[in-house]
């Protein structure tokens, strides 16, 4: 080959090397706050969580359902005040879209209360380990996460809600048969 | 095709200023010259020679020292500025960094977090200039290693008496070489570790050329220092995360996906005692007051068999125990579990006593567990106690007259009771809060006295992993070869030819001129040979 071509393919090849190595490192260090947060449009990690009743739920058994999954503690208000709401709207939708409210850790007694006072229905799961709040990247509360009965996520809501927009939300993620 | 052919018939890259092999002068400048630059050997550096693609522009671009320097130079001033104000990693972490640096700085503080140099060392920018100072790196140093490689590789022994001429030490002189002379430098050359060879009556004693290579090392141990440290940004690389854990929980790893659980069996504060502890702590201890000794966490380290699911019920199987102190780590896999911080006295549960208010009889105590409680403590005889409401960090009533928490953390626990006994079997209902009492719907005969409050207290554990440590290690133990390659050596050359009746004798070291001619000068003590001077004279 042409000694002067040869020079040129050298130095795009190292060139390219080179760039390569330092895009890679500005985007990783870009993305690196956002890394493993989870979007809409993601598959909703499965995880396994105990109600209070002693049953088990997996999400992945909803499949084929739309699920409300919520992230509440008992000393937020505004979960306080979309509760009743939920309580409703999953009475109304049974069989279509179903509530899992995940505490994020608090004790038994707390969330028993807390369930027996707004006579909650749907299942309550605490999460003692933090393990799924950190799986889910939780931050403020009330987050509530939609999940499409395929399993990915429709929607990321971190505020309290209104009965419409809960009734929104129950909506879009309904299995359209 | 852009060579060179030299009047030797060596046919040179376009660009050489000296003949690679004999060492006449090529350029018009190099001529006139009355010292040859022996940088690089006078070889073609080929960022100079070719400049038309866009690749070539680039490349030329970094190839430059001069740019190179400049690099240099932008990363200390940068990093300087970053070192004016604490970076964001070392503020409270209870306080946003918007309004940090604007109340603890005022004007400046707020122009430095808006310029971003509040997290100057992740910046864009920042890993831009790093990034740049490493093509800067590779490039200038191919650009230089590979022509002065080849220059030292083509180097002919008989090297032209013009090049010889321009040696910044040189003699000449009408004679012709004895063979008893010539025996008896290539002895004293060979004492001194010279490599010799000999061509057409000419001589070319070489040593430690070896030492030329040291700043090409020493930039490959920095570009490899480099790459470790972008390594730190790939995932599972390096983990450097914070756990706050109180005495007697099992907390999850933060980094180890879950696959590691670690149990906080204990934190301990000591200090030194004056009389207990050597003398010489005397002095401090009537100073200060208290001098810390140690801050220790017994940890247990646990692995989780059943990690398949979060939130699953952890199988835990014990790995090991360890007492966790400053700069004494626990450590296991690829992980150190270091002690970072401290809280002390956290509440954990409180006692109280159903006293009758009259009497002041007590009917038993009741240990309410902050953290998990019961829905009834049953004292017996008839005595008894619900808890109605619990409210960790009581922050006043609703309009409804409910009692508010502002957070889920034991700071200001209040606690709804109702106290059943045998004259009041329907209860007696009481709002607790520390130092108050309030009874919400009319009085009691029944109080909850305060008896007793358990604490403890909460360690910080910084969990850290760094697989990049090996590849920094490497890259600093090549780099200081290439510093010790290139300073603690040096490349030395000396021709001796004769010609037409003439006796030439050149020599040339890339430092350390006064080691060369003494060298010289013991060589050729005894012979005819004349000995080269220094036609550099400082």
């Amino acid at each position: 080959m042409d000694k002067k071509k040869k020079r040129l393919y050298m130095r795009t090849a190292i060139l390219a090397i080179l760039a390569g190595l330092v895009v890679y490192t500005l985007y990783t260090n870009l993305t690196r706050e956002s890394r493993g947060n989870l979007e809409a449009g993601d598959q909703a990690p499965d995880f396994v969580l105990t109600d209070l009743d002693g049953e088990q739920h997996r999400l992945s058994d909803y499949e084929g359902k739309g699920v409300f999954l919520n992230f509440w503690g008992t000393w937020c208000e505004p979960c306080k005040k979309e509760m009743p709401y939920m309580e409703k709207l999953a009475k109304e939708y049974e069989g279509q879209v179903e509530v899992l409210a995940v505490n994020v850790g608090e004790s038994n007694f707390q969330v028993k209360n807390f369930a027996e006072q707004y006579g909650l229905t749907f299942p309550i799961a605490i999460d003692k380990g933090k393990e799924v709040q950190e799986t889910y990247g939780i931050n403020p509360l009330p987050t509530t996460f939609m999940i499409l009965p395929d399993g990915t996520i429709d929607q990321i809501v971190t505020a309290g809600l209104t009965e419409e927009q809960i009734r929104a939300l129950f909506e879009s993620v309904k299995p359209s048969s | 095709m852009g060579k060179v052919k030299c009047e030797c018939g060596h046919v040179n890259p376009r660009g050489t200023i000296l003949c690679e092999s004999c060492g006449r002068a090529l350029t018009e400048e190099a001529k006139k010259e009355n010292l040859v630059d022996m940088r690089y050997e006078g070889s073609a550096r080929r960022s100079q020679t070719y400049n038309k693609t866009i690749i070539d522009k680039v490349w030329n671009f970094f190839s430059s020292v001069k740019v190179g320097i400049w690099i240099i130079v932008l990363i200390l001033v940068a990093a300087s500025f970053g070192t004016i104000l604490p970076q964001e990693f070392y503020i409270p972490s209870n306080i946003p960094a918007e309004t940090y640096y604007e109340d603890v700085y005022g004007t400046f503080g707020k122009f430095y977090y808006m310029i971003g140099f509040h997290d100057l060392y992740n910046s864009v920018w920042f890993i831009a200039l790093i990034a740049a100072l490493g093509v800067s790196l590779v490039i200038a140093s191919l650009d230089r290693v590979i022509p002065l490689y080849r220059a030292l590789k083509t180097q002919r022994v008989d090297r032209h008496e013009s090049f010889m001429k321009k040696q910044r030490l040189f003699a000449e002189q009408k004679a012709s070489l004895q063979a008893s002379d010539l025996e008896k430098v290539r002895e004293e050359l060979k004492k001194k570790r010279y490599k010799i060879r000999e061509e057409n009556g000419a001589l070319l004693a070489e040593k430690n050329r070896f030492t030329r290579w040291g700043p090409y090392v020493n930039h490959v141990g920095l570009i490899i220092f480099l790459f470790g440290a972008m390594l730190r940004s790939v995932q599972g690389m390096y983990i450097d995360e914070l756990l706050w854990i109180r005495e007697g929980e099992t907390l999850q790893i933060p980094g180890t996906d879950g696959e590691y659980y670690v149990k906080n069996d204990g934190f301990t504060l000591e200090n030194y005692k004056q009389g207990e502890d050597l003398e010489v702590f005397n002095e401090a201890i009537d100073r200060v007051g208290t001098v810390a000794k140690n801050y220790q966490t017994d940890a247990i380290l646990y692995r989780d068999e059943n990690n398949d699911l979060p939130g699953a019920e952890p199988e835990l199987t014990e790995v090991l125990h360890d007492d966790i102190q400053v700069n004494q780590p626990m450590k296991f896999e690829s992980f150190a579990v270091y002690q970072t911080s401290y809280r002390q006295d956290e509440m954990k549960a409180m006692h109280f006593a159903l006293t009758n208010k009259e009497t002041g009889e007590e009917f038993g105590e009741v240990v309410v567990d902050l953290f998990n409680q019961q829905e009834t403590y049953d004292l017996g005889n008839g005595y008894k106690v619900e808890l109605l409401g619990y409210y960790p960090d009581f922050d006043g009533f609703t309009k409804e007259g409910e009692p508010t928490s502002r957070s889920p953390l034991p700071n200001k626990p209040a606690f709804l009771f109702n106290m059943i006994s045998p004259e009041k079997p329907d209860g007696e209902v009481s709002f607790v809060e520390i130092q108050n009492t309030m009874e919400p719907l009319g009085e009691t005969m029944y109080k909850m006295k305060f008896k007793n409050l358990e604490t403890r207290d909460v360690s910080a554990l910084t969990i850290r992993k760094d697989l990049t440590l090996p590849i920094l290690g490497i890259g600093g133990i090549i780099f200081m070869i290439g510093v010790i390659q290139g300073s603690y050596w040096n490349h030395r050359r000396i021709w001796i030819r004769e010609k037409d009746g003439h006796i030439y004798i050149a020599g040339h070291t890339n430092k350390n001129w006064h080691g060369l001619k003494r060298e010289i000068h013991a060589v050729l003590d005894g012979t005819a040979i004349p000995e080269p001077e220094d036609r550099q004279k400082d």
